[in-house]
């Protein structure tokens, strides 16, 4: 099958005729415009005319090729005799020229200045601190109404988050746990065995799983599972006006939606870490056991010499917190998608991203203020 | 609930001097209307036009740049959050997306306005509740979420929970999207018996022309690029009676109204 073709003839007057031959269709091969355009340049074309006598087919391609021409030589000057085209494409065309576009339809507001943008950025800033703020606030008075028995609490929603942030995470938990206490103790025991010292191996997972890794790691998981899923839950319920539904209602959604999915999550979070805790010790026993000539006993004597109630303290205490960040942050997402499918995405992605951010700064003041305080 | 009085001519929710804005985009201006007790009353307008948000202004999920909405007389712009909860008992609201809980089953759902407000018992809500929903054809179906059901059903569903507190006033945020023309006429009917029987006063945010000239006693017609109302009255009327353009375009599908010759109606997005 031959290709689109296109050629151009100058008439004695310096008219132009335009022939389209062969197939000008949008899955073979065709001229772009700007070839035409470019035979149009030089010396003054008063007029344009078609000829499609060779024209072999047509669809959008041609359509849209005769667009951009008759755009151009209106822009030009150029006269186009639209009479020797197709009787359908005429139509189209027409069609296609129906309605102006609509002004400011399209986006090309400029960008401000870059010392303007700094200024909006900065100013900006302060606002979009304020919403979060506002939500943090609004949640804590909603657990002070909670805790004076006059917020509206759905007990049985409750317990199903209870559940889906403990019995259904245990299986990810475990392994994460168990992966990180091993990850530890090998570390540990590649250095240590340099020094003979290989039962510190114990002292360095204990104090690194319940300190530091337990209460970590199972943030950062819950982020990932339970955060993701509040923040798509609650941006779901706005998208499909079921929170407009309660509002309407006199049921104010914080009470009823995040108050028990922040308390789900702060009350099971520390559970979460003291199994991860104890999963993490049991990777470090597998290490000791399989890489180092310690015993069981030995091994679980230093464990137990190695962490103090304090240290096991601290580690649930930052559960604590990064459940209500992790929940929080998760609500607060999803509380505030916009009304489309990809919104209720974002806001869970933002969910889990803000999630972790907030436990890794808020472990940093832990570490710090730890240090000050001699804990 | 009484019945309607003889002739509906009382003031129920009167909207004064209404702009509704985002930032410095005025949306629509200076929107003035009178809804009688009683009366079926649509807010007609193309899609985009601010339909549904000016429904959101009178529920009060959105504030107004200016002017202020009345329910029986008392400013419900102007009320504070606790006596706006008391003045939205007496509303019932169907949403465009119908907004079920979809966490609850159908009877859960009309039961948690009357579980709030009311001192019935367990028992009685769940009687309550099985009533409302064998009032709008889903006997049966008290133990279904909304998932499991179709969407006429849900918006069925969704009126019995709108209905559950027996309010005077029922909101509809485009009842017939969704449904094909022989459900979306049901629902018309089911609209005009609660009304018929409660006295309810409705509200149809509606682009739906059939269901439109079907139901209503009175509307207004908001333009996009008017930022206004262009008209208001019975629509009906409207058609019979009314010369200005715009509103024969919209009142007859685009086939009267603006000057023929290929040009397409519309253009409103």
């Amino acid at each position: 099958m031959s290709s689109a073709q296109l050629t151009v003839a100058r008439g004695a007057d310096g008219g132009v005729v335009v022939r389209l031959a062969g197939p000008w269709l949008l899955r073979a091969a065709r001229p772009r415009p700007e070839e035409l355009e470019a035979q149009l340049e030089g010396p003054r074309v008063p007029r344009l005319s078609f000829d499609t006598a060779a024209l072999a087919g047509w669809d959008s391609a041609l359509v849209a090729f005769l667009a951009r021409v008759l755009r151009t030589c209106e822009e030009r000057g150029i006269a186009a005799e639209r009479g020797g085209l197709p009787e359908g494409v005429r139509r189209l065309l027409a069609l296609a020229e129906a309605v102006p576009e609509r002004a400011g339809a399209r986006a090309e507001a400029p960008a401000p200045p870059w010392l303007a943008r700094i200024g909006l950025a900065a100013s900006g800033f302060g606002g979009a601190l304020a919403a979060p703020l506002a939500f943090l606030g609004e949640t804590t008075l909603a657990f002070g109404r909670l805790a004076a028995l006059r917020a509206r609490f759905p007990l049985r929603d409750f317990l199903l988050y209870v559940q889906q942030c403990s019995a259904q995470a245990l299986p990810i938990v475990t392994l994460i746990g168990f992966l990180i206490g091993l990850i530890l103790a090998f570390m540990g025991a590649v250095q240590l065995l340099r020094f003979g010292a290989t039962i510190y191996v114990a002292d360095l997972v204990t104090l690194a799983m319940v300190r530091e890794m337990g209460a970590v790691m199972t943030a950062v998981v819950m982020a990932g599972r339970t955060g993701a899923a509040f923040a798509a839950q609650l941006g779901t319920m706005k998208v499909t006006e079921e929170i407009d539904a309660l509002r309407t209602l006199g049921i104010p959604p914080i009470e009823f939606l995040v108050l028990p999915r922040v308390l789900a999550l702060v009350l099971m979070m520390p559970l979460l870490c003291l199994y991860a805790d104890f999963w993490g010790i049991v990777g470090g026993v597998v290490v000791a056991a399989g890489m180092l000539d310690l015993t069981m006993t030995q091994y679980l004597n230093e464990t137990f010499a190695a962490a103090t109630l304090t240290d096991l303290s601290l580690g649930v205490g930052k559960s604590v917190v990064f459940g209500a960040l992790v929940g929080v942050a998760a609500c607060y997402q999803g509380m505030r998608t916009g009304a489309s499918a990809s919104a209720v995405g974002d806001s869970a992605t933002a969910a889990v991203v803000n999630g972790i951010v907030l436990i890794i700064v808020m472990d940093g003041i832990f570490a710090v203020l730890s240090h000050v305080l001699g804990i | 609930m009484q019945p309607p009085a003889s002739p509906p001519a009382e003031a129920h929710i009167v909207v004064r001097d209404l702009t509704m804005a985002f930032g410095d985009f005025v949306l629509m201006r200076d929107l003035d209307f009178t809804v009688r007790r009683g009366s079926v009353f649509v807010i007609m307008g193309g899609s985009g036009c601010g339909k549904s948000v000016l429904l959101r202004h009178m529920l009060g999920l959105l504030e107004p740049a200016r002017g202020e909405v009345l329910y029986n007389g008392r400013s419900f712009t102007r009320a504070g959050p606790a006596e706006r909860d008391a003045m939205l008992r007496g509303i019932g609201i169907l949403y465009q997306h119908n907004a079920l809980w979809s966490s609850m089953t159908l009877a859960e759902n009309v039961a948690l306005p009357l579980q709030e407000y009311t001192k019935l018992s367990p028992a009685e809500i769940r009687e309550v509740a099985a009533l409302k929903l064998a009032l709008v054809g889903l006997r049966g179906f008290e133990d279904f979420t909304p998932s499991q059901i179709s969407g006429g059903m849900q918006k069925r569903a969704a009126l019995a929970r709108a209905m559950a507190l027996d309010p005077e006033v029922l909101f509809f945020d485009e009842p017939s999207s969704g449904l094909d023309p022989v459900t979306a006429r049901r629902l018309d009917d089911l609209m005009l018996e609660v009304r018929a029987d409660l006295g309810t006063t409705l509200v149809v945010v509606s682009h739906d022309l059939a269901s439109i000239l079907a139901i209503a006693d009175d509307s207004i017609l908001l333009d996009i690029e008017a930022h206004a109302a262009i008209a208001s009255g019975s629509p009906r009327d409207l058609l019979a009676h009314c010369e200005d353009p715009r509103v024969r375009l919209f009142l007859t599908r685009g086939a009267e109204g603006r000057p023929q010759g290929g040009a397409r109606p519309g253009g409103s997005a």
